[in-house]
């Protein structure tokens, strides 16, 4: 299809030995584009009584994956004689949750440790990502790694409800609320603002894609990216 | 200091079965958490017999993880014990064991649920502060430990899911790396967070070395 897939590994089920025959699986299959993540806590999934692993974090998986790649070593410092696994390394940066001040250093942290990409937390609050794009480029950031902003968009009242209110951090703006909560069309209006956001930070200077997250409203996907303008494909 | 929880009456009254019952308390830990020292013993003691279930007899060992202490002090308890079926031990999991250890032809039972090693900030009021990992890295934290206080162990800052200081796990619990955050702030010592952290070596854990 022409499509490249990410893949995603999270810390939370895996120690790093299981994590590293993950990625050395990925590769040998062709699936080169990872996303790193430390993982939701495992209390919000549909087993919360699991142990979480949590050997390592999303850091310094990213560490351990650059070594993999660019040393061809494993963390415990052996070579790994098959060969070095080729992988575009991406991880997740949170321009919206606390400690503010942090999130940018954080997110050097990440390009240090060895990403190439990152994907954001999905954008709502516009103006919070632009005061966070801002720092970003005026560190240069943006010249080193790809920024890719999520954008989920609000299916109804009661997502947004949640998004707003339960989903940990998620920043809905209460205009955005409100435009939910005043809607006869929650779908119209929620596929409005998604494609508004995305309108807005096509403008933004130094994002280089927009990660869409339909969640349960993939069929949207299509029309979505054609009213965009991303099709044809730059 | 070990942080106990007693056992719901219930789920003790389903272990203890029909008696008779001879109670094991602990002077440490277990007084402190109110869980287990001589007050909550005769509370147990009490509320067993109010079931009909008779006891034999309580102690309190002082403390129960101390192997050659609960020996000496069980000697005199005999005839309490072997007139028992169960021994309920009001003491932490160590406790529990050390004193199995000694009872052999008895039944020993937890009357608690060990639950960490943390700290009493107020009256019946505790909160986790060490994981026992064996290696400790708290100098690179302003003395604040994220193994034992983020539920994700996380050591290169916060993950994206802090709240107004908050934990996305649970809305009681402070974010340890705001606390950390703001503690290396407040000391010009923010250049700390940037270094990366390395994946811990857990080998230095409890895990492997069970005796010292």
């Amino acid at each position: 299809m022409g499509i490249e897939p990410i893949l995603q590994i999270c810390c939370r089920d895996r120690n790093r030995i299981a994590l590293q025959s993950d990625v050395l699986g990925a590769s040998s299959l062709g699936v080169n584009n990872i996303l790193f993540i430390t993982g939701d806590h495992q209390s919000f999934g549909n087993h919360p009584s699991a142990r979480g692993v949590y050997d390592v974090d999303s850091i310094q998986l990213i560490k351990i994956v650059k070594d993999m790649r660019d040393e061809g070593i494993f963390e415990s410092g052996d070579e790994i004689k098959s060969g070095k696994p080729n992988v575009f390394i991406g991880g997740a940066a949170n321009p919206f949750a606390d400690p503010l001040d942090y999130r940018v250093d954080r997110f050097e942290k990440k390009i240090i440790a060895g990403v190439d990409f990152i994907q954001t937390q999905s954008v709502y609050n516009l103006e919070r990502f632009n005061q966070w794009m801002d720092e970003v480029r005026t560190r240069g950031l943006d010249k080193k790694v790809y920024i890719i902003a999520g954008v989920t968009p609000l299916k109804s009242l009661k997502m947004t409800k949640r998004m707003k209110f339960y989903v940990p951090g998620v920043d809905i703006p209460d205009d955005i609320y409100n435009k939910m909560k005043n809607t006869n069309n929650p779908k119209a209006e929620g596929y409005r603002i998604a494609l508004n956001l995305i309108n807005e930070i096509k403008k933004i200077p130094g994002v280089h894609g927009i990660h869409m997250t339909a969640l349960f409203w993939e069929d949207i996907i299509p029309s979505l990216v054609r009213e965009a303008g991303f099709i044809p494909r730059p | 200091m070990i942080i106990t929880r007693q056992k719901k009456i219930d789920c003790i009254l389903d272990l203890v079965s029909e008696g008779p019952v001879f109670i094991v308390g602990c002077s440490e830990c277990a007084t402190l958490c109110k869980t287990g020292g001589e007050e909550e013993v005769i509370k147990m003691k009490n509320a067993l017999e109010d079931k009909n279930i008779k006891v034999t007899g309580w102690i309190i060992l002082d403390p129960a993880c101390h192997f050659l202490n609960d020996k000496r002090l069980l000697k005199d308890c005999q005839e309490k014990i072997n007139n028992a079926n169960k021994v309920l031990v009001l003491a932490c999991g160590n406790g529990v064991q050390t004193v199995a250890e000694i009872i052999d032809n008895v039944e020993v039972i937890p009357g608690t649920d060990t639950l960490f090693l943390g700290e009493i900030k107020r009256i019946s009021n505790f909160e986790k502060r060490c994981e026992m990992c064996g290696e400790c890295i708290q100098e690179l934290f302003s003395g604040i430990c994220p193994i034992a206080r983020c539920p994700k162990a996380m050591l290169n800052g916060p993950c994206g899911g802090t709240i107004k200081g908050k934990c996305e796990v649970n809305k009681d619990l402070d974010c340890v790396w705001i606390i950390i955050y703001n503690r290396l702030k407040e000391k010009n010592q923010l250049d700390r967070l940037k270094i990366i952290q390395k994946p811990k070596d857990w080998s230095k854990s409890g895990e492997m070395k069970q005796e010292i």
